[in-house]
């Protein structure tokens, strides 16, 4: 069986400045993985890369989502095929209805599923019951998107978006920054509650803590636009107590 | 400073005996001075500072001339501008005169007198002698004396006191295309205090004529009264369009504009309001799209002359293709208007690299206890919100008609007359060609 996602060697320049300088990760269904690392090593480029952000240069490698070149398809394309990027800072657009976007959202990718469009009254019945489950104001429904949210607001938007898309691969871009302890929980059971065998989940974060409510099969650290290092969800501890210091020396004697 | 036209003089010796008021001294006199203050002022150039941006010396090779008779016109080709058949007490003027047979007979309200201005300077020329041209700035270089002395007709709505007309007024102007024609027109709204009505004026034209329009709006509302006034121009790609929305406001009323501008190859549209009452309101709303070579100058004054007096202003433009727009909003805070608000904002998208949009904001506050406030943008499409929509499955061409769309809905969410919003919002989903999907209530209202 191939695996979900493969990326081999994967180097990206930003303005002509290199940020990923060669990644190697294989992500199979069932698994969450958990990548962490310091500001500025390269995690946000690294998420937005795989949805597939132009302004990223992919300067070498691959990547492939089960037998198909990604790295070929434009970011719709990855959403149709069951790509989700949970942004960090969710994107405000004035004008147009939150609904609007969740509905049209839904329906490309259903018919991409090979299913029926949803009418617009099992939307809604569907669209309030997962809005009940993150605890989210039907308000912020008809609002414009992101427009005006709070921080916490924006960041179960973006859950409820994967609780509706049910993605294969989703990605989390730092969910967990930002939240109170109270939010960080509703959305953790969000994501919990879609955890299978047929998904995979990426976490990028700068916090320890998230995993503690979402436990990873394996943690990978990012520095300086490599992975440095892979282990179980133990290494997570030993980050939350030593830092990223040891690693990042560690890395810096390693490379010529 | 300016660009001669010696060729009206014989125009108007030609014709102004024909011209409506023909039999009122008064009125007699008043196009005379204005020919000659034309005559030595001409069209200005761009070193007169509120037409640095306009460039008007194209206007000036050409001889544009009045119609001595209307084109024909059945009341079928109207079919497009009626806002489907909602109910409307509609005057419809051909090449700028009255056209009787295509105007059904309604009654208004009592209280409220609604006609052609050509017949009122015919028959009764005396009840406008203190209403004609007084909302005119003698100072403003322009187009107001050519205008006094060519106009032809445009519409008279009285509202007496009290007056509450419940269906809008729509004055449908439509040009049927002959070659260098001028079109001069002149409306006059007067509501008397508490009074209230809704006016449409649309500008449409057939064909692709090179023409030259040249309107002017005056309306004066006593205390207590509120008019919304609608201004849709449309014309032709090769239609120039001047036009003047002035505006007087006693205490307490209220006006609002939405001035919208989707046709004509040259287009200005200024718009002045005083507002002279104390607690008067005033909001000024305008959304441009242009496309082509289209150039469209919007020159807005506001004038705070007494306290608690509010005004805001909503300008968008949408630019495509060689485009250019400009916007211009003067805000003059006179030293007795204490507790006035003023908000302006004026935002430009461009969707060309070679669009222009220039933006100039000028306060003018003598007063010292206000607050003003105005803010201005021009740029592209947000990168981030278009990579956002993408990731959420919406293909890149309906992501970005979705942010163009959504840039001007919020424009037309201010309009309180649906018909009219909806029938802007084909315009614009037209505009934005097969963007069906927009047109299904999914946005925003």
């Amino acid at each position: 069986m191939n695996a979900m996602l493969t990326i081999k060697d994967l180097h990206v320049s930003v303005d002509g400045k290199a940020i990923l300088n060669g990644i190697d990760l294989t992500i199979n269904a069932g698994e969450v993985h958990a990548i962490m690392g310091p500001n500025g090593s390269g995690k946000s480029t690294f998420s937005q890369v795989l949805a597939g952000r132009e302004q990223f240069e992919v300067t070498h490698g691959s990547i492939h989502y089960a037998d198909q070149d990604l790295l070929t398809l434009p970011p719709e394309d990855r959403a149709r095929a069951g790509i989700f990027l949970a942004f960090q800072y969710p994107v405000e657009i004035p004008g147009v209805s939150n609904i609007y976007l969740l509905r049209t959202a839904l329906n490309t990718i259903r018919k991409q599923r090979g299913e029926t469009e949803l009418d617009a009254m099992d939307f809604l019945t569907l669209v309030k019951e997962r809005a009940a489950l993150m605890r989210m104001d039907e308000d912020l429904l008809y609002r414009s998107v992101n427009t005006g949210f709070s921080g916490g607001e924006k960041k179960r938007n973006e859950i409820l978006q994967l609780l509706l898309l049910e993605p294969r691969l989703a990605i989390l871009d730092e969910t967990d920054s930002g939240l109170d302890i109270d939010a960080l929980q509703v959305v953790a059971n969000g994501i919990n509650s879609l955890r299978d065998n047929s998904r995979a989940f990426l976490l990028v974060t700068h916090y320890q803590r998230l995993l503690d409510y979402i436990k990873p099969d394996f943690v990978h650290v990012l520095t300086a636009g490599r992975l440095v290092k892979s282990g179980g969800p133990e290494l997570a501890l030993e980050l939350e107590q030593r830092g990223y210091g040891w690693l990042e020396e560690a890395t810096a004697g390693a490379t010529p | 400073m300016s660009i001669p036209q010696p060729a009206y003089q014989e125009t108007y010796l030609r014709l102004h005996g024909d011209l409506p008021g023909a039999g009122a001294a008064w009125m007699t006199h008043m196009r005379n001075s204005a020919l000659s203050a034309f005559q030595q002022q001409g069209f200005p150039d761009t070193r007169v500072e509120a037409w640095k941006y306009t460039d008007l010396r194209s206007l000036g090779r050409h001889a544009f001339t009045p119609a001595s008779d209307s084109g024909e016109i059945t009341e079928a080709a109207l079919e497009p501008w009626l806002f489907n058949h909602e109910p409307m007490h509609r005057l419809v003027f051909v090449d700028g005169r009255l056209a009787l047979k295509l105007c059904p007979f309604q009654t208004l309200l009592s209280g409220a007198a609604l006609t052609s201005l050509a017949a009122v300077l015919e028959q009764c020329p005396d009840e406008l002698e203190n209403l004609l041209g007084h909302t005119l700035d003698a100072d403003r270089p322009g187009f107001d004396t050519m205008n006094t002395a060519f106009l032809q007709d445009g519409a008279y709505l009285k509202l007496e006191r009290d007056a509450v007309l419940e269906q809008p007024v729509h004055l449908l102007f439509i040009s049927t295309g002959q070659a260098e024609r001028m079109t001069t027109v002149r409306n006059i709204i007067t509501a008397g205090p508490g009074s209230s009505a809704t006016v449409i004026e649309s500008w449409v034209a057939l064909g692709d004529a090179v023409s030259l329009t040249n309107t002017i709006t005056e309306i004066v509302l006593a205390e207590n009264a509120s008019l919304q006034h609608y201004k849709l121009e449309q014309e032709c790609d090769s239609a120039t369009h001047i036009g003047g929305t002035y505006v007087r406001q006693q205490r307490d009323s209220r006006f609002t504009s939405h001035s919208i501008t989707l046709g004509g190859q040259l287009v200005r549209n200024e718009l002045d309001v005083n507002l002279a009452g104390r607690g008067a309101e005033c909001a000024l709303n305008g959304l441009t799209i242009t496309h082509g070579r289209q150039h469209v100058d919007n020159n807005t004054r506001i004038n705070h002359h007494q306290p608690y007096a509010s005004s805001n202003e909503w300008y968008k433009g949408i630019l495509d293709d060689r485009s250019r727009t400009v916007f211009s909003g003067r805000i003059v805070v006179h030293p007795d208007a204490q507790k006035t608000r003023a908000q302006q904002s004026n935002h430009s998208l461009l969707l060309s690299a070679d669009a222009e949009a220039d933006a100039r904001p000028q306060f003018e506050i003598y007063a010292d206890n206000v607050q003003c406030t105005h803010g201005c943008t021009v740029g592209a499409l947000d990168a981030d919100a278009l990579f956002y929509l993408r990731t959420r499955a919406l293909d890149s061409e309906t992501a970005r008609k979705l942010l163009v769309y959504a840039f001007a809905a919020d424009v037309l969410e201010r309009m309180r007359l649906e018909p009219v919003r909806r029938y802007l919002e084909r315009q614009l989903a037209g505009r934005l060609a097969g963007s069906d999907a927009l047109l299904q209530g999914t946005l925003l209202h």
